[in-house]
């Protein structure tokens, strides 16, 4: 008993690890890991022959290519303006900012559905934008343009608020001081604001990935869902449910979940190397 | 700041939720029941549930709520598999309920000897929806493989309705070319050549068609096809009706194991026999379903069903639903060959 009173932990303000560490076992295995496994289980009944079949079916690798490169696509375009849309709203103050900054919100709020019909109106030959693009020979809407149309909008929220905050943080001075110094413009954002925003462009950059890639409900509309050009997995998987096959569409989905693990891993070491390198925290 | 804004927002969205819930299961007070249906019965059932309701109390005193889900037929099946508890199920096709028997036995197998003329009080066909004035002159179903023009229909693998759509053109072309299996199935490849646009569902591919004006043709469920001329006008498009089609019977089926657990198999089983009665069969023809008692409907709405050929499912050409099924839908199936590089 002595022992154990004198080697005693440093003191915490607020005690709990062991409360909070179980909950947070219990909760990510109740909400996301038990979840997960029953995909492995499922994709595991149909045995190594068939989930050999669906990983070399040219169908499929089509769709998650498409699924995958379509979502890069996006994240890279949201990437490179909703960092731009972020340093406008933390940088200027002008009429109308606080309703701009909701609106950034909204493709959060609105179902998916909803967006997807909306977009497809508009970009469609026969909608107003559609129309202009369609007189410059663009087609949009029922190609693979349109699925990066539909993730570039539900995905632009996630760079936006993951920017945000950190150029809030990030002084004034800091430019001043840099432009005193001799910088160029061009040396005072590739130098001293991108260091400092990146490792929360690349966490943005990442979740609108990983949110691309599984999106349904909005490109399911506009994509025009042909076999082999425009059939993204997700629908793939839907395919292979309406048919009461259930290992065949676990097994599409463990290959996505796979490849997003890949993906967002790789992007985890990025952020770790980008750490080393510039010797931050 | 804007974030107590966005707080009181999603507050507010979180009441008006739950507000909303709160006021649907004030709806649920004396016998409920649930009809999980597929998309274009929408309008059919909110007129018949009425009609039931009324003479349901009038013939037994009991008041009877009636709810109604409606979706792409395959989906809805899956829900009810899943557990959505479904007093009767009205679907798109028998496929469908047998789903229902061999995932979690909800029913016996022989659910569609229950209820007369195979358990569909009302049948259907496939026709063709296209522009007004049939500007590309399409007639019949050797229309749609032509150069130039675009055919709109659902991805059967989705749809219900789709699966009918390819059945009737796989009908038609087996009679046109003498059962040559490779003419046949080349017939297909080039009418799956010319639509644009897969959708999910019915519904989707009629919006396509209709509100983003693509294609030349809508293969559409007879009703379909009437609704979208009823509600936008016949100045924009008509009704072809090709020489042959095929039978569409939409089936209808008590789910035993619900009904049994809630008891409502009394108000289920009478919901289902009104389909079959006068007012049941002057409605579903009012809302373009070919009744099977043709005596009952009102004899203006009967104009609208002109005669033609129609084969049926049972047809040794398709040998019922699960052998059609397997062939053509079934994964690498007919359908899925049709995609395949040659």
């Amino acid at each position: 008993m002595s022992v154990l009173a004198s080697a005693r932990r440093p003191a915490r303000v607020i005690p709990g690890f062991g409360i909070t560490l179980g909950f947070t076992l219990a909760y990510l295995s109740l909400f996301v890991l038990i979840p997960l496994s029953t995909v492995a289980f499922k994709t595991i009944d149909m045995g190594w022959s068939g989930f050999w079949g669906v990983l070399t079916d040219p169908r499929t690798q089509h769709a998650l290519y498409l699924s995958f490169g379509t979502a890069l696509i996006a994240a890279l375009v949201n990437a490179v303006f909703g960092l731009l849309i972020a340093w406008m709203l933390v940088r200027y103050t002008f009429p109308g900012r606080r309703l701009i900054d909701a609106a950034v919100d909204l493709p959060f709020a609105l179902p998916t559905a909803v967006a997807g019909i909306a977009l497809t109106a508009l970009y469609a030959d026969n909608g107003w934008i559609g129309s202009i693009l369609h007189g410059l020979g663009l087609k949009v809407a029922y190609t693979p343009v349109g699925i990066v149309v539909a993730l570039v909008f539900i995905g632009l929220p996630f760079v936006v608020r993951s920017v945000q905050p950190v150029l809030e943080d990030l002084n004034l001075d800091v430019e001043e001081a840099a432009a005193t110094l001799g910088a160029t413009r061009w040396h005072t954002f590739s130098r001293v604001i991108l260091p400092a925003a990146l490792p929360s462009l690349l966490t943005g950059f990442a979740l609108a990935f990983a949110r691309g890639v599984g999106e349904y409900g909005s490109v399911i509309f506009i994509a025009g869902n042909l076999p082999k050009v425009s059939e993204i997995a997700p629908l793939l998987i839907v395919i292979r449910l309406e048919e009461f096959n259930y290992a065949g569409a676990t097994a599409i989905a463990a290959l996505m979940l796979a490849i997003s693990f890949l993906g967002l891993l790789a992007i985890n070491l990025l952020q770790a190397w980008n750490r080393r390198r510039t010797g931050g925290e | 700041m804007a974030f107590s804004a966005k707080q009181t927002f999603y507050a507010a969205l979180t009441s008006v939720l739950i507000a909303g819930g709160a006021a649907s299961s004030v709806a649920q007070a004396d016998t409920t029941l649930l009809n999980v249906s597929y998309d274009p019965t929408r309008e059919l059932y909110k007129e018949f549930n009425a009609a039931f309701a009324e003479d349901y109390k009038k013939q037994t005193g009991e008041t009877v709520t009636l709810r109604m889900s409606h979706g792409g037929s395959g989906k809805q099946a899956r829900s009810v598999i899943d557990g959505l508890e479904a007093d009767v199920v009205t679907l798109a096709l028998a496929y469908d309920i047998d789903a229902l028997v061999e995932n979690g036995g909800l029913l016996g197998a022989d659910w569609q000897n229950k209820f007369a003329s195979n358990s569909s009080p009302y049948t259907s066909t496939i026709v063709f929806l296209v522009r007004k004035g049939n500007p590309k002159a399409i007639h019949d179903w050797s229309d749609l493989t032509r150069q130039g023009v675009q055919v709109i229909t659902p991805n059967p693998k989705t749809s219900g309705g789709a699966r009918w759509n390819y059945l009737a053109a796989w009908g038609w072309a087996e009679k046109a070319y003498n059962g040559d299996d490779a003419k046949v199935r080349g017939y297909m490849r080039d009418l799956f050549n010319n639509v644009p646009v897969l959708d999910t569902g019915a519904r989707g591919a009629t919006t396509t068609f209709v509100q983003r004006e693509l294609g030349d043709v809508l293969l559409a469920w007879e009703n379909e096809a009437f609704l979208a001329i009823e509600e936008l006008g016949p100045d924009k498009f008509e009704i072809v009706v090709p020489p042959f089609s095929i039978l569409a019977e939409p089936p209808v089926a008590v789910v035993d194991k619900v009904v049994d657990k809630r008891g409502t198999r009394k108000v289920a089983e009478a919901y289902l026999n009104y389909l079959y009665s006068p007012t049941g069969q002057k409605i579903a023809a009012k809302n373009y379903y070919r009744p099977i008692s043709p005596q009952y409907a009102d004899p203006q709405d009967l104009k609208r069903f002109p005669a033609i050929d129609l084969v049926k499912i049972d047809d040794p050409l398709f040998g019922g639903w699960q052998k059609a099924q397997k062939t053509h839908f079934s994964d690498g199936g007919v359908f899925d060959q049709i995609y395949q590089p040659k």
